[in-house]
């Protein structure tokens, strides 16, 4: 087996005094998209941050295509060019256009000629959906699901090997959270990149999602095939899985 | 071969083709065609027109992602439109399937950059003119509403929100206190130094009391405390209700039934209203002070001295002058910054250009006010 593009083991958090993270391990291997799963307050998003460098931890080690988070400052930022991410809220910067938001990385981090960045910004937000006349739009014009596919083509926008998606369909309808499962998996498919994805969407786990790990206050209590998930024995899985997939199949978000 | 570095893309030479011969032309394509290795496709321009098919034989690509993918396609696009008939071979199936994926999506061409229209003078002289309008006109429409909010409050003080104006009179006057101290005790102190240096040729020293006295009392101290509390607490208004606006607090408080200008706009302009009164008398004090202080020090005029002089320089008239104006440079301070606060939209950044636009105009408008009422009191003489 390939080595893990992602190797967290035994992290632990505390933030304000409190635990978040207790003794966090998981690994993520390459071309998978691996999904976590937990209910609000579980640690999910601490977890995301944690990997990403944003947030410290206490103890545990974390290694990122293969660099040590605790490797020199100039290496990690080097790892993290070959890394995306697509933050809940988009993290889309307000004063730059759709077009802009996505050639950021390439004019900040390459040397490439303006014509190339033009045409590849054009061809990554048309494989996100989005047509040439958004392209001009500010992010405060954008509907949710807009925000979130630009939010996906500037993540994707210098290749990464790895995409870390911090909750990519909450907020959006059933219809747009389940096309925008579909485009990732699109997406995943064409361009062979591996996913880290938080999620408290159920449905859209089971759609997306190779392995999954599910998250309860601050530990990983499962870990596994979807599939072997959801079919799973264990009480506590088995009430989270079915009780939370119930609810999501049974009424649409909306009330 | 060698090593290749970089993606590649060359004419292939052999027998026959050379690069003006009308027979197919094939270019190489070799090498890692990713991101840090684009290929440069100088070698496609100029052409000879009689060079009527090509063929990119890709066979030597070692490496491609969606940059290389978009290059190549690129490259057959630019072909296709001079009307030459183009195809690529022996690309590695590994990278095909990339390659068709970004022809697929790809836009034939990408949007056009938004260029500002070029304007003639008319139109932009009528553009600056209605903007100016609309200016005028939203500082009203906050006006107006504020009036109308406070009618209101008259009308139920239960609904009145004492908390927000206890709360804003303690950011805009107590914290206020030190900073304009300071800067008012300076300002009376240079304006005494100069009237000194300059008088004592004169031999008119002692008509430096009637001069600090009067301009401070008039005009200094009510304009630098105006101007000082534009730019700390007008600013800070408007980023405030800037940045509230962003966030669709402001959109909330309006679908709840809330006035935004009643719950946020009106304690603000109200402890903006008392406060700078009170400030305005502590500046002028500390500029008098100020100037006592230079007379001392520098003009050998002792305390004394200077304080009955002063009682004669001086009558409760320029002290009301003075004091009259505040509360209304309060009032256009406070809505001025309501009103811009209140017209950031989309990014950050209009909240920076809102808050700026905010002390500006205040300073602006303080000192323009300032003018409108000298010639008033003049005209009615005092």
């Amino acid at each position: 087996m390939e080595r893990p593009l992602v190797e967290v083991d035994r992290i632990s958090v505390v933030l304000g005094g409190r635990p978040i993270l207790r003794e966090v391990s998981l690994d993520i291997q390459p071309g998978e998209i691996f999904g976590i799963i937990g209910g609000s307050g579980s640690g999910k998003s601490v977890l995301l941050r944690t990997i990403l460098g944003l947030t410290p931890r206490v103890s545990g080690s974390i290694n990122v295509l293969g660099t040590s988070i605790d490797a020199s400052e100039e290496d990690w930022r080097r790892t993290q060019r070959q890394t995306g991410v697509l933050f809940q809220q988009g993290g889309l910067f307000s004063s730059l256009s759709v077009k802009e938001n996505v050639q950021v990385p390439m004019r900040e981090l390459c040397n490439l000629p303006n014509r190339i960045i033009d045409e590849v910004a054009a061809t990554k937000l048309a494989m996100v959906g989005l047509n040439a006349s958004d392209a001009l739009k500010f992010p405060s014009e954008l509907s949710g699901g807009m925000a979130k596919r630009v939010a996906l083509a500037r993540a994707l926008s210098l290749d990464p090997e790895i995409v870390f998606l911090d909750e990519p369909t909450s907020g959006l309808d059933p219809i747009a959270s389940g096309a925008f499962d579909d485009l990732i998996l699109t997406l995943r498919n064409s361009l062979g990149f591996t996913v880290f994805m938080i999620t408290h969407d159920i449905t859209s786990l089971k759609t997306v999602c190779d392995r999954a790990a599910i998250l309860s206050k601050g530990q990983v209590i499962a870990c596994d095939e979807v599939s072997a998930l959801s079919g799973s024995s264990d009480p506590e899985v088995r009430s989270f899985f079915h009780r939370r997939s119930d609810r999501s199949s049974a009424s649409p978000e909306t009330h | 071969m060698t090593k290749v570095s970089r993606g590649t893309l060359v004419v292939e030479i052999n027998g026959q083709s050379g690069a003006d011969s009308p027979s197919p032309l094939t270019f190489l394509a070799s090498g890692p065609w990713t991101l840090a290795e684009l290929p440069d496709l100088a070698a496609l321009n100029p052409l000879p027109a009689t060079v009527q098919k090509i063929t990119i034989d890709a066979r030597q690509i070692t490496a491609m992602d969606t940059f290389g993918a978009q290059c190549l396609a690129l490259a057959v696009r630019d072909l296709k439109a001079s009307g030459r008939i183009t195809d690529v071979t022996g690309l590695a199936e590994r990278f095909q399937k990339l390659y068709s994926y970004i022809v697929s999506v790809a836009p034939a061409g990408h949007a056009p950059d938004f260029h500002a229209n070029k304007r003639n003078l008319v139109e932009q002289v009528q553009s600056a003119a209605r903007k100016a309008g609309e200016e005028v006109m939203s500082f009203l429409t906050v006006l107006g509403r504020l009036v109308q909010a406070l009618i209101n409050v008259v009308k139920t003080p239960r609904t009145f929100r004492l908390t927000s104006l206890v709360h804003q009179l303690d950011r805009t006057g107590l914290q206020a206190i030190p900073i304009i101290t300071l800067i008012t005790v300076l300002i009376g102190s240079i304006i005494a130094q100069q009237g000194f240096f300059h008088f004592r040729k004169f031999g008119a020293d002692e008509y430096v009391v009637d001069m600090v006295g009067i301009l401070v009392l008039r005009e200094i101290g009510v304009l630098i405390v105006a101007i000082m509390v534009a730019g700390r607490s007008g600013s800070a208004y408007t980023a405030e209700l800037g940045s509230m606006k962003l966030r669709d607090e402001i959109d909330a408080l309006s679908t709840m039934g809330l006035d935004p200008v009643h719950v946020l706009a009106l304690p603000r302009v109200l402890a903006l209203v008392i406060a700078l009164p009170l400030l305005t008398f502590l500046g002028s004090i500390a500029a008098l002070f100020g100037g006592v202080l230079t007379g001392w020090l520098y003009g050998n005029m002792h305390p004394d001295v200077f304080i009955t002089r002063l009682k004669d320089a001086i009558s409760l008239t320029h002290f009301e002058v003075g004091m009259i104006k505040a509360p209304f440079m309060a009032l256009l301070i406070g809505t001025v910054a309501c009103a811009e606060g209140l017209k950031a939209s989309g990014s950050s950044e209009s909240v920076g250009r809102q808050t700026t636009s905010s002390v500006v105009k205040s300073i602006f408008a303080v000192i323009v006010l300032d003018g409108l009422f000298a010639v008033f009191f003049a005209s009615i003489g005092m």
